[in-house]
């Protein structure tokens, strides 16, 4: 057994039961997240791709299961208990998320005004660095209804790392991107985990971005997860997996086929 | 019968919930830092913008209470009474229940809509996750905001309504405005009318505070959800002012 296979996840889910009402959301889930690692979370719509980062966000609560953050099970704990878990977490929402009421420079800087002893200057370092980083400029004194859909994404992308957490959940970071937007934000995330180790959970639609920058793909299939590498999951003989990943996984398997020795197959 | 029994249970259940959520934004109060910049913006949008809306409703009350008490208190030959009469009803009861239906409908609902977008926007679910609590940075001030502002355009309101009914019984109907305002000082106590107005307006401020921000909060978050969370603290924070002015009022004539 090797030291990264002996290593608890970063992020452990175990044996977690969610209902909406009459729908099961999971039965039963069991996933594990490296730490360090880049995960793409893949499936079909209303598969809870979205609900599974909202319960390692502790903004779920499964009705039976553990989901534990960093050795610390979140399951159970009240608001101001998630507070120290929290503190480790970042979150990137499908929406946004951003305080409307707020300039984007408030919004980003809210994080390290709440939790930072930080002087305004430096603050206001931090916040046009992480701007810069996701490609937006002069956009200090905008309101977030003043943005297009992908830069409000970019705003709130900021946001999400201006705390340096140490794990980041990105709920569609490039929905709404055009090309050049993805290559950034998929060279920004890459750039994070390589340097920073930060662990990366990542929900996406995007195929060829999540192939190219995934260390672990989880599929989410009703009722069950099927984890394995690209290369893993591109050359596996399920046909309902070689369908979902569609073109961009043969053209993958084409690629990096010979970096893949074997698996379930 | 099921059915009245399953509505008493979840009647009782969101008592219970508002109460823990009242509990809540107390214990929130009680935590630095007070969200003063939110606090003041939130009384400027709930106060501030409300003034207008109240004068006018204040005066026009004010107007026709000069004008229904003057014509009956003619029958009986004690017009000199409007004074007394005009203003015990203005404090103890008009003043404090008009304007907290008054703040409930331009203010209460505008803060439940902005609440329940704020949630179906995940705009609250964002600063739960940046380990900032949406009771304290959100809720706590508007609901501080709403029970600081009600006894203040309680008071506004009362005067304007003891100004219109003047202008109609002294100015257009010849009362003499002497014994108009000897009837308002001598009947009004600060201790038992004014003070208890203030307190009934205090009350009703907290209510519709807690009501308007509770209902925001948990409401189902679409645009449905927010609308109905709009409505039902209107129809809520009403029922309530009125069962809590019967309440105070009797619980002060014992």
């Amino acid at each position: 057994m090797t030291q990264a296979e002996a290593e608890p996840g970063h992020v452990e889910v175990e044996g977690v039961t969610l209902s909406f009402g009459d729908r099961r959301v999971f039965e039963g889930l069991n996933c594990e997240f490296a730490r360090g690692k880049i995960s793409v979370l893949m499936g079909g719509s209303g598969t809870g791709k979205s609900t599974l980062l909202r319960m390692i966000g502790g903004l779920q609560r499964p009705d039976t299961g553990s989901v534990r953050v960093a050795g610390t099970e979140i399951v159970g704990l009240s608001e101001p208990g998630l507070v120290s878990v929290r503190n480790h977490l970042g979150m990137l929402f499908q929406t946004g998320a951003l305080l409307d009421s707020m300039t984007i420079f408030e919004n980003v800087a809210l994080p390290l005004r709440e939790h930072t002893g930080l002087a305004e200057a430096e603050i206001a370092d931090r916040v046009h660095d992480r701007l810069a980083a996701v490609g937006l400029l002069n956009v200090d004194e905008l309101l977030p209804g003043e943005l297009s859909g992908g830069m409000l994404r970019r705003a709130a992308l900021a946001r999400s790392i201006v705390m340096e957490p140490a794990i980041l959940l990105c709920d569609e970071p490039f929905s709404g991107l055009d090309p050049p937007n993805v290559s950034r934000i998929e060279a920004l995330l890459m750039h994070l985990n390589r340097d920073r180790g930060l662990t990366l959970i990542v929900t996406s639609h995007h195929m060829a971005t999540s192939l190219r920058m995934a260390h672990r793909i989880i599929l989410l299939r009703t009722g069950e997860c099927i984890e394995g590498s690209p290369a893993e999951l591109a050359s596996s003989r399920d046909s309902a997996i070689r369908e979902f990943l569609g073109k961009d996984g043969a053209e993958y398997l084409a690629h990096h086929g010979h970096e893949f020795k074997g698996g379930e197959g | 019968m099921r059915r009245i029994g399953a509505e008493t249970l979840h009647s009782v259940e969101q008592v219970g919930e508002a109460m823990g959520f009242g509990g809540r934004i107390l214990l929130a109060t009680t935590k630095p830092p007070f969200r003063w910049r939110a606090f003041i913006a939130a009384v400027y949008d709930s106060g501030v913008l409300s003034i207008a809306l109240i004068c006018a409703s204040g005066l026009t009350v004010g107007f026709v209470l000069g004008l229904q008490l003057y014509n009956t208190l003619t029958r009986f030959g004690a017009e000199e009474s409007l004074g007394t009469a005009v203003g015990l009803s203005l404090i103890r009861e008009l003043g404090p229940v008009l304007t907290g239906l008054l703040v409930t409908g331009r203010a209460g609902s505008a803060i439940t809509a902005e609440i329940g977008a704020m949630r179906s926007s995940q705009q609250l679910d964002g600063l739960r996750m940046m380990a900032v609590d949406p009771i304290h940075f959100v809720v706590m001030p508007r609901a501080a905001a709403l029970a600081f502002v009600t006894p203040l355009l309680s008071v506004i309101f009362v005067v304007l309504g003891i100004f219109g009914a003047y202008l109609i019984g002294v100015e257009l109907l010849g009362l003499d405005g002497g014994s108009y305002l000897a009837g308002l000082e001598s009947a009004v106590e600060f201790r038992t009318d004014v003070l208890q107005s203030l307190i009934k307006s205090l009350i009703f401020g907290l209510i519709l505070g807690l009501v308007a921000t509770w209902r925001g909060y948990s409401c189902q978050p679409h645009s449905a959800g927010v609308s109905r969370a709009t409505t039902s603290t209107v129809v809520t924070t009403s029922i309530c002012i009125l069962l809590a002015d019967y309440l105070l009022t009797a619980l002060w004539s014992i």
